[in-house]
């Protein structure tokens, strides 16, 4: 059987969205917009060699916002039905009228909308049949088996191909398409330790837009295994303040936070602690950190926002310095700013702000130079937890990773807490790492932050 | 009230013979779950209700269950030709061809339970009156303490009604519905901002929040932890005896031992507490149970998403690991009871064995008592979230609001900070076990596997011997 995904025609549903603009039109809205999102896609779970699960999905949603003047209110369906979209638009028009008036609220004006956009090469047209996804999560899995004889077990290989695409159109005419597809590979072995009886389980992955960037499913069951093994034998540490490297997955972790506490929602709301800092040095001078709307076959790439204003390149921090937030027209405004192309969309919902591809950008030392700048400190390799409170900055959370003396790692660590303020932390970034690779809408090289408290026995 | 397939515009021999072509010979059991969901929602934020949000979601999933191997298809088009599109691809993982034996109903049950009776439909609440309880909230929020400077509130409804008919010729239905208002408030005190955040709900009707001034209560109850916190120094760092109190303290438990005793990770042998039936877990004041039969509760079904009756499972008694939960797979495979605890987010998902309603049962101390038996420790009253590695057992919650016990006097708040521990491990430590046992207020949510389903947790006051608090100050 072939995977059969149909490739998703981005315009396939550009009459529908017209005509239900021009619907909320003659109910009386003074502006509109919608989305249409569809998504196809297949993917594998295969355990112990045999196939686990295997589920295909496909699915559209329409999103429409309607205006009366400054009252505004959203709304979603699956079913794209003449009626049923009928009976939407009047539901939505009626909820639009029962808030109040917001001042801030409207579309962007209609200049400001994205005319021509470039091709991001976003998609890939490789098939891939459901015996070849089955092949490929097999392999993963066997490699991690293959690997080292202490992986004894797996909660299985996944491999996955989707399609999507994307409609965007409001009423001062603007309609935008584009497609994208993603293809990735995972699995999550478990490690038994013979002497004592504990097991330890970790993850290794590769996502991209092409078929033919994937890492291959040995390589990733390599590095997963490696990554289950070497936690075998854990123990916790003392209590203690000293420095914290962390790895380029658990540093992606400190720039969500950064991208949340740099969103416009939530600084007009009061809610980050970085509010009022423009201008100012929130950071040691060796934090450069970009958002790159169209980097060519990013993962976070889309050649327009939630609103249709063309994506860019912004500098949120540089050397130091908060040199942008991160805004859609909304947030934008209720801060005296103009958007930054961030507006973000879920299907009938408001704009929120996201970041595109958000990186820190490399310094200059290699991870092994960063370990061995620490006579005694804490490799972070794992975090658990949501202990991360964005109005002041405070973080706390759960930690796994290595004890490294002298340079050297020594053992495995876990059962330990990581702590300190996030204004302080991106402060004490005293090493950045020049190992950046993008794995994700996020990426960081390495990070050594000067101390942290860390709680253990 | 049942559902039934008219409600989807769907007929029973459609919908029976899309379903046949999901079976084989090899497949153990096939089923359709199809599915509607409105949901509306309010939200607001600088005392102004601007947003409004109302989705319609149907759809249906089918899948077949061949041994250990689960085939899965959904479509959001519920037409007979896409139903059976998806039980064909479902069939799939099936080593035989389509099966040829017509199914037919043979049980039409009626829930046993019913759990949520609600004189008014979710869907039927004026949009006025969830834009006046907002407003409401915000001057009372705003009224606690004049250092509340914002006040965010949202108010969300969903209407989920769904059928579930299976090979075994069972069509079941449900309607769930499902509401939750939650409060956060920031206070500030010259450059000090601190949060407070509280909320509830359940399976209940507007009624629920005006009755005993329900909402006023938990507008001032958010507007109370942001003016503690205010206070608050920094929390403590290291081990140290900790005193939870009563509610949702209680994710200590869906976290530590919930998890863990899921039925699927201990059919695959990767989780912490695999094989250890029968064995000691925890002291004996710990007597832990799942129950998804609690009237109104936020994780409680009439029947879960397979159609089997929710019900009170015993995990752990007196301290002895008792029981798993489960779903249909894994009961099968594993060759013990089901349980009721098959859940899936919706008909985009597959089914996993989920937690409903997990709480400890009230021990018999005094909770004045159990913080005066500390002489230094943390007593940690309100929590965010929390997550669990199933495989090393190691878990994480973290405290909202929390206070230092100095010589038995709690005392000083402090900064939210995680604890950390070992799931089979940590509720051994409990020493005493109040008799205030209490269920949380309806707000949680369990994620796993990407999916997210409504939980509740309950805990009366317990203390734990010695916890690792992730604070900053070295004590």
């Amino acid at each position: 059987m072939m995977t059969d995904l149909t490739k998703p025609q981005g315009d396939r549903f550009a009459e529908v969205a017209a005509a239900v603009l021009k619907r909320a039109k003659a109910l009386g809205a003074t502006e509109a917009d919608l989305l249409v999102a569809e998504g196809d896609s297949v993917s594998v779970q295969v355990r112990l060699s045999q196939v686990d699960r295997l589920s295909k999905a496909r699915e559209k949603m329409l999103g429409l916002r309607v205006f009366f003047g400054k009252r505004s209110a959203s709304s979603s369906t699956s079913d794209l039905s003449k009626a049923s979209l009928d009976r939407l638009v009047q539901d939505t028009c009626r909820l639009a009228q029962a808030v109040v008036e917001d001042h801030s609220s409207g579309l962007p004006s209609a200049d400001q909308m994205a005319t021509d956009y470039p091709d991001l090469d976003l998609q890939d047209n490789r098939r891939l049949s459901v015996e070849e996804e089955i092949d490929l999560a097999r392999r993963t899995e066997q490699s991690a088996f293959s690997a080292d004889s202490r992986v004894t077990n797996s909660e299985g290989a996944e491999c996955s191909v989707g399609y999507g695409s994307i409609l965007l159109a409001n009423s001062h005419g603007f309609m935008g398409s584009y497609t994208s597809s993603s293809y990735s590979l995972s699995v999550s072995p478990i490690a038994l330790d013979s002497k004592s009886g504990g097991m330890q389980r970790d993850f290794w992955y590769s996502v991209k837009r092409k078929f033919h960037q994937l890492d291959s499913p040995e390589h990733v069951g390599l590095e997963a295994a490696r990554r289950t093994v070497r936690r075998l034998g854990s123990q916790q540490i003392s209590t203690q303040e000293i420095p914290v490297v962390f790895d380029p997955e658990t540093a992606k972790g400190l720039l969500g936070h950064l991208s949340s506490a740099v969103s416009g929602y939530s600084l007009y709301k009061g809610a980050s602690f970085l509010m009022g800092q423009l201008g100012q040095s929130i950071a040691s001078d060796m934090v450069t950190v970009v958002d790159d709307g169209r980097l060519p076959g990013g993962l976070g790439s889309r050649p327009f926002d939630g609103e249709g204003l063309s994506t860019r390149k912004t500098m949120v921090i540089d050397k130091g310095v908060l040199t942008s937030y991160l805004l859609d027209t909304y947030s934008g405004g209720k801060l005296g700013m103009a958007s930054t192309g961030n507006a973000s969309r879920s299907v009938g919902e408001n704009p929120a702000v996201g970041a595109t591809n958000l990186f820190l950008s490399p310094g200059s030392y290699s991870p092994e130079d960063i370990l061995k700048s620490m006579k005694r400190g804490l490799l972070v390799t794992d975090l658990i937890g949501f202990g991360v409170n964005l109005v002041t900055g405070d973080y706390s959370r759960g930690a796994v990773g290595f004890w490294v003396e002298n340079g050297e790692i020594a053992y495995p660590v876990e059962e330990v807490t990581i702590a300190g303020n996030l204004q302080q932390m991106l402060k004490d970034i005293e090493m950045v790492g020049n190992d950046l690779e993008f794995r994700g809408r996020l990426a960081s090289p390495t990070v050594k932050i000067r101390k942290m408290m860390v709680a253990g026995h | 009230m049942v559902p039934s397939l008219s409600d989807f515009a769907l007929q029973e021999k459609d919908v029976l013979q899309a379903l046949n072509k999901a079976t084989a010979r090899d497949v153990d059991y096939a089923d359709m779950y199809v599915e509607s969901c409105v949901t509306d929602s309010v939200s607001m934020e600088e005392s102004l209700v601007k947003r409004a949000v109302k989705s319609i979601t149907q759809g249906a999933g089918v899948r077949a269950v061949a041994g250990e191997r689960t085939g899965f298809a959904y479509s959001d088009d519920l037409s007979v030709r896409d139903l059976e599109i998806a039980a064909d691809t479902a069939r799939y993982i099936a080593d035989s061809p389509q099966g040829d034996n017509p199914i037919a109903v043979t049980h039409r049950s009626q829930p046993s339970h019913n759990l949520y009776p609600l004189s008014q439909p979710l869907n039927d609440i004026m949009t006025e009156d969830r834009v006046e309880l907002l407003n409401n909230i915000d001057a009372e929020a705003r009224r606690y303490d004049p250092r509340i400077t914002k006040v965010m509130a949202s108010f969300n409804t969903e209407q989920k009604i769904f059928l579930v008919v299976n090979s075994e010729g069972q069509l079941v239905g449900d309607i769930q519905p499902l509401s939750r208002l939650q409060i956060t408030c920031i206070a500030e005190d010259g450059a000090n901002r601190q949060v407070g955040t509280f909320g509830g709900g359940g399976r209940v009707g507007f009624a629920f929040y005006l009755e005993q001034n329900r909402a006023m209560e938990f507008a001032r109850e958010a507007a109370r932890q942001a003016i503690v916190n205010l206070g608050a120094v920094e929390a403590p760092a290291g081990t140290m005896p900790v005193v939870l109190g009563g509610g949702w303290p209680g994710i200590l438990l869906h976290e530590a031992i919930g998890h863990g005793l899921e039925a699927d990770f201990n059919r695959r042998k990767t989780s912490a507490f695999s094989d250890l039936i029968g064995q000691p877990v925890a002291s004996e004041l710990c007597t832990i149970v799942d129950d998804g039969t609690l009237p109104f509760r936020r994780g409680s079904m009439n029947v879960d998403d397979e159609g089997t009756p929710t019900s009170r499972t015993i995990l752990i008694e007196k301290g002895i690991l008792r029981g798993y939960i489960t779903d249909r797979l894994n009961a099968r495979l594993m060759g013990i009871p089901l349980t009721g605890n098959g859940r899936r987010e919706d008909f985009r998902s597959i089914v996993l064995p989920r937690m409903t309603n997990t709480f400890m049962l009230a021990g018999e101390s005094d909770p004045q008592d159990i913080i005066r038996s500390v002489k230094k420790g943390l007593y940690a009253v309100s929590f965010g979230g929390g997550q669990v590695d199933i495989t090393s057992g190691k878990f994480v919650f973290s405290a909202s609001e929390a206070y230092l016990i100095e010589d038995g006097k709690v005392t000083r708040p402090v900064k939210g900070a995680t604890l950390i521990g070992n799931g089979p491990d940590v509720l051994k430590k409990v020493s005493m076990v109040g008799h205030d046992m209490k269920l949380d207020e309806g707000i949680g949510t369990c994620g796993k596997d990407g999916q997210s389903v409504p939980v509740g947790v309950g805990l009366p006051t317990i203390k734990i011997d010695e916890m690792t608090v992730g604070g900053t100050a070295l004590v």
